[in-house]
């Protein structure tokens, strides 16, 4: 083959997915993060450098809202961190029994709600936690827990935990596909080598497999944390732009959208927008930085 | 053997735990389904019990037939689900052939640049991609949406379908060479069958997030002609909130769909994931 010349071929290959992922993805990204550095006077673009991070992070009526969302945010993910992921991994964890029956079937039906888009699975939940229908107070009575009963989605101090709950109801199904997969490729001889040992069952799982699926548990936080903090159309759905009662459920996409386009009599300001984005660049930026290099680096990988 | 591989009473707490979580998955659904059926009435008397001669009704979805234009909502994310996996897998395995196949200046830059995109969610550059929609003229139409969802399938895409490219034989590709060949007919006639499995898998896995979507359709094509079932179904039941037959009705004609998708491709969907497509 000669060096020199060019095999268009190549060219004609790449070209159609190197455009349009540039077009569409990294140049409205850097564009985004360009276009928070300016503001709208009068009609006019101009340029004010980080004016808008300020007012963002130090100004009394925006900052407020600001350090509200992403205190929301964080609280968001460790919810999905404290509940989603360990009901995952113990589903996964019974799943992968090798005896267990009806395996696939436990597996397609909790998967379910994976599915459904956010807009049924809120309007879902909201019916069903609503005092009006009464289906989550009757159920509550007939265990006896009537007196727990609050409408929780109308409540400040609950309706963001709900919220993350529902979420969590929905996304249970991919780490429990994930660490599934990854419980399967764990070869037999050295769980029997670990029962000729004497460790079975329970200790089995934590000595054995837990570690060899650590790596899959780090996939599964970082693609929570991205995922949740671009998070928007649950809170959305249920709750509006507004995010309320009162903005406890405002997260940072809600709090992008809201600035972006303007709701009730405040008006659009995509400027303000592009720089709530780019503090969500930045955050999810820092995330897959502290998995690649802090977390997936150190990590310990057997060779199976 | 393992303790817990014979013993019964083990198999029995495992068996109740996940009833147990099925029950919590499906009930919600369930719940949905079976009072779109009924009778208002019915929906606040009796909320679980199942639909009978006295309580069945149809009121909610004549309801939402007459008033929401779903059919038209069904084509659009129909059209825009299936236009959008088809230039992911066109322009993915185009990609992912070229970077798997040849060696040439740039290639492990160009595998990096195409990989990026895999972590940071397209949503963050919403501001200019609207502003980018309304200079082009294409905000309100369903190409700004076939669009986003091909940038943003595409990362994973080339990724997933490079791993299997490779896997291509060598010898088979260097037999069509011989027999004149050309590099265009290499890649359709010879690799792309091959990789049929894992197209399949990047289809199923991009699939829903497109179907699901409401960001997108929500700020770049909210007019009615070209909303999609998700946001033609937030809509619908926003407005009407205090019917309930209806809010029902319109819920279970937006989850039958996906549930019967589900049905005909879970096992791709659950291989996929469980083959380690994603790791």
């Amino acid at each position: 083959m000669q060096p020199r010349r060019i095999r268009w071929h190549i060219v004609v290959f790449l070209a159609p997915a190197v455009l349009v992922y540039t077009a569409v993805m990294i140049f409205p990204l850097f564009n985004t993060l360009r276009l928070a550095l300016y503001s709208r006077i009068d009609q006019e673009r101009i340029f004010v450098g980080l004016e808008n991070f300020r007012t963002l992070f130090f100004d009394p009526f925006w900052a407020e809202q600001f350090w509200n969302a992403l205190g929301n945010n964080f609280w968001f993910f460790i919810v999905h961190m404290l509940v989603q992921n360990p009901i995952g991994v113990a589903l996964a964890a019974i799943l992968s029994h090798p005896r267990l029956r009806f395996a696939a079937l436990y597996r397609s039906a909790i998967f379910i709600p994976t599915i459904l888009s956010f807009v049924i699975v809120g309007f879902a939940w909201k019916l069903i936690l609503s005092p009006i229908w009464g289906i989550a107070p009757s159920m509550l009575d007939m265990v006896g827990l009537k007196s727990l009963f609050a409408p929780w989605l109308g409540k400040e101090e609950y309706a963001l935990t709900t919220l993350a709950m529902v979420s969590v109801w929905q996304f249970v199904g991919i780490p429990m596909m994930l660490i599934y997969a990854a419980l399967l490729t764990i070869p037999e001889e050295i769980l029997e080598a670990g029962e000729i040992d004497g460790i079975t069952g329970f200790a089995a799982f934590w000595k054995i497999k837990l570690p060899l699926i650590l790596p899959s548990i780090g996939i599964i936080s970082i693609l929570t944390f991205v995922g949740n903090f671009n998070a928007f159309d649950l809170i959305y759905t249920t709750q509006g732009a507004l995010a309320g009662p009162d903005f406890s459920t405002d997260i940072l996409g809600t709090f992008m959208y809201r600035t972006f386009f303007g709701f009730q009599l405040q008006l659009g300001d995509p400027h303000m927008g592009s720089a709530i984005a780019s503090a969500m660049f930045a955050i999810i930026l820092v995330g897959v930085c502290i998995y690649l290099f802090g977390i997936q680096t150190r990590m310990r990988r057997y060779q199976m | 053997m393992n303790k817990a591989r014979s013993n019964p009473l083990n198999a029995a707490a495992m068996h109740a735990a996940l009833i147990l979580y099925t029950l919590i998955a499906l009930f919600p659904v369930f719940v949905i389904l079976i009072n779109s059926f009924k009778t208002r009435k019915a929906i606040f008397r009796e909320p679980l019990a199942l639909p009978n001669a006295d309580s069945f009704s149809l009121i909610g979805y004549e309801t939402v037939l007459k008033q929401g234009d779903f059919f038209l909502y069904f084509q659009n994310s129909f059209i825009v689900t299936v236009a959008s996996l088809f230039f992911i897998l066109l322009f993915g395995a185009m990609a992912a052939f070229a970077l798997s196949e040849y060696r040439f200046k740039g290639n492990t830059l160009m595998g990096l640049y195409l990989a990026l995109g895999i972590m940071i969610p397209i949503r963050i550059g919403t501001v200019a991609i609207l502003e980018m929609m309304v200079a082009t003229g294409l905000v309100n139409t369903l190409w700004a949406l076939i669009l986003v969802y091909t940038a943003q399938g595409l990362p994973l895409a080339v990724f997933i379908l490079s791993e299997f490219m490779r896997g291509v034989s060598d010898d088979l590709k260097n037999a069509g060479r011989i027999d004149g060949l050309s590099e265009y007919a290499i890649f359709f006639k010879l690799a792309l069958p091959l990789v049929r499995p894992a197209m399949a898998t990047v289809a199923v896995f991009n699939m829903i997030p497109i179907w699901n979507d409401l960001w997108f359709p929500l700020i770049l094509a909210p007019a009615e002609e070209v909303k999609t079932l998700t946001l033609g179904s937030q809509v619908f039941i926003g407005q009407f909130v205090t019917n309930w037959n209806a809010v029902l009705s319109a819920l279970s004609m937006a989850i039958i769909p996906v549930l019967i998708l589900y049905v005909i491709f879970s096992r791709q969907l659950i291989r996929g994931i469980t083959s380690g497509a994603v790791k």
